[in-house]
């Protein structure tokens, strides 16, 4: 099949195999870990990895965007920042 | 009773996730790749990297839009739950009234978006509208169509009178629910109204109010066909809110990187607030 109409490129479909990379991840842990490991972190609310995905993700989004409106466009800081504010969810939320 | 774990049932949701994909995520998927790229037509696109979000974040235009469409979901939010709350508390809880006001209720419902705008548009009208003839017989100098101040209220009123009655109609539910057995209990103890309405009736609709705060909020913030009917986005831009401004920059001005970059933007802003909502209301009813 001929996708070349829809214009995708190499950085959009990276993105979107990360992201797929990150749900099918979570789908394996689940399955070895059931349940999604709910529990009560900082936000005084239960959570369970799930939770704890999206909040990184949309986190990490707002993450890149706050830095290409006060920083620039160079987004790889803004990356490594998302990744340690995502280890932070899921150690501490 | 044991739960019966099959992981084969998950192949039952195969066609609804096939649905999905092909209606909702892909076509999200191509907003994201558009808004990294600049065309001029013909199927011809180039690559233009966080440009468009750089654009987007420091636009005035798109700051001013997103303050408007805040402004105005906040307050329809601040009119439509209380009242919706107050007509809800009021309404008749058994005999002929019940299937009267219920169908009352319904019917701003079920008219389209754009006959509304419509019924609104000419509603308004200082010339043939019967409210806006009213009013400026009255002595009330109004005019929606050149006076931003009106024309927001036109909006507002609008939305409320659509729908106030959503909001009825989730809290009469909730509040239908609720056994006889903890009015009477309150009577027992000499429960005042505000204290059965404090204790019981508000805790019993905290799910349904979730819905319609959910509901509203959402709908609030992506409106676009009444208000464009009505106003236009006019006066000026003083009615502009994001969708209106989304379309006349896709479509009308065909820059689909900016128009792209800015629905994303939308999205994940829509996506941050009904989030904060959402766990707001479920944390404090599992609170209590």
């Amino acid at each position: 099949m001929d996708f070349s109409w829809m214009a995708w490129t190499w950085p959009t479909a990276i993105f979107f195999m990360t992201i797929l990379a990150l749900l099918v991840g979570m789908a394996v842990w689940e399955y070895v870990s059931p349940g999604g490991n709910p529990r009560v972190g900082v936000l005084r609310f239960e959570t369970t990895r799930g939770d704890r995905l999206f909040v990184s993700l949309l986190g990490s989004a707002f993450i890149n965007l706050a830095w290409l409106g006060l920083v620039g466009p160079n987004l790889w800081w803004a990356l490594a920042l998302s990744v340690v504010y995502a280890i932070g969810v899921f150690r501490y939320v | 009773m044991d739960k019966t774990w099959n992981n084969k049932a998950w192949f039952m949701v195969l066609p609804v996730l096939l649905l999905v994909a092909f209606s909702a995520v892909i076509p999200l998927m191509t907003v994201v790749n558009y808004s990294v790229q600049d065309t001029f037509g013909n199927n011809q696109f180039f690559w233009a990297g966080t440009e468009w979000y750089q654009e987007m974040l420091h636009s005035e235009r798109f700051h001013t839009a997103l303050l408007r469409n805040l402004l105005f979901s906040f307050t329809i939010l601040a009119i439509e739950v209380p009242l919706g709350i107050l007509i809800a508390l009021n309404m008749p809880r058994k005999g002929w009234g019940v299937p009267v006001c219920l169908v009352l209720m319904a019917l701003p419902l079920l008219i389209p978006w754009n006959v509304v705008g419509t019924i609104w548009q000419v509603f308004g009208r200082v010339d043939i509208g019967l409210l806006g003839r009213t009013l400026s017989q009255l002595g009330i100098h109004y005019n929606y169509v050149q006076n931003p101040l009106h024309a927001w209220i036109t909006v507002i009123v609008m939305d409320v009178w659509h729908w106030t009655s959503l909001v009825v109609l989730l809290c009469y539910a909730g509040l239908v629910s609720i056994p006889d057995a903890f009015y009477q209990a309150a009577k027992i103890d000499g429960a005042s109204r505000w204290a059965i309405f404090r204790y019981i009736q508000l805790p019993k609709m905290n799910r349904v109010l979730l819905i319609a705060v959910l509901l509203r909020f959402m709908d609030s913030f992506m409106i676009y066909t009444e208000p464009f009917v009505v106003t236009g986005g006019g006066p000026g831009n003083s009615t502009t809110f994001l969708s209106i401004d989304l379309v006349k920059m896709a479509v009308g001005q065909f820059d689909l990187g900016p128009a792209a970059a800015m629905s994303i933007i939308y999205f994940l802003i829509i996506l941050a607030l009904s989030w904060v909502f959402y766990t707001v209301m479920t944390s404090y009813d599992a609170e209590r």
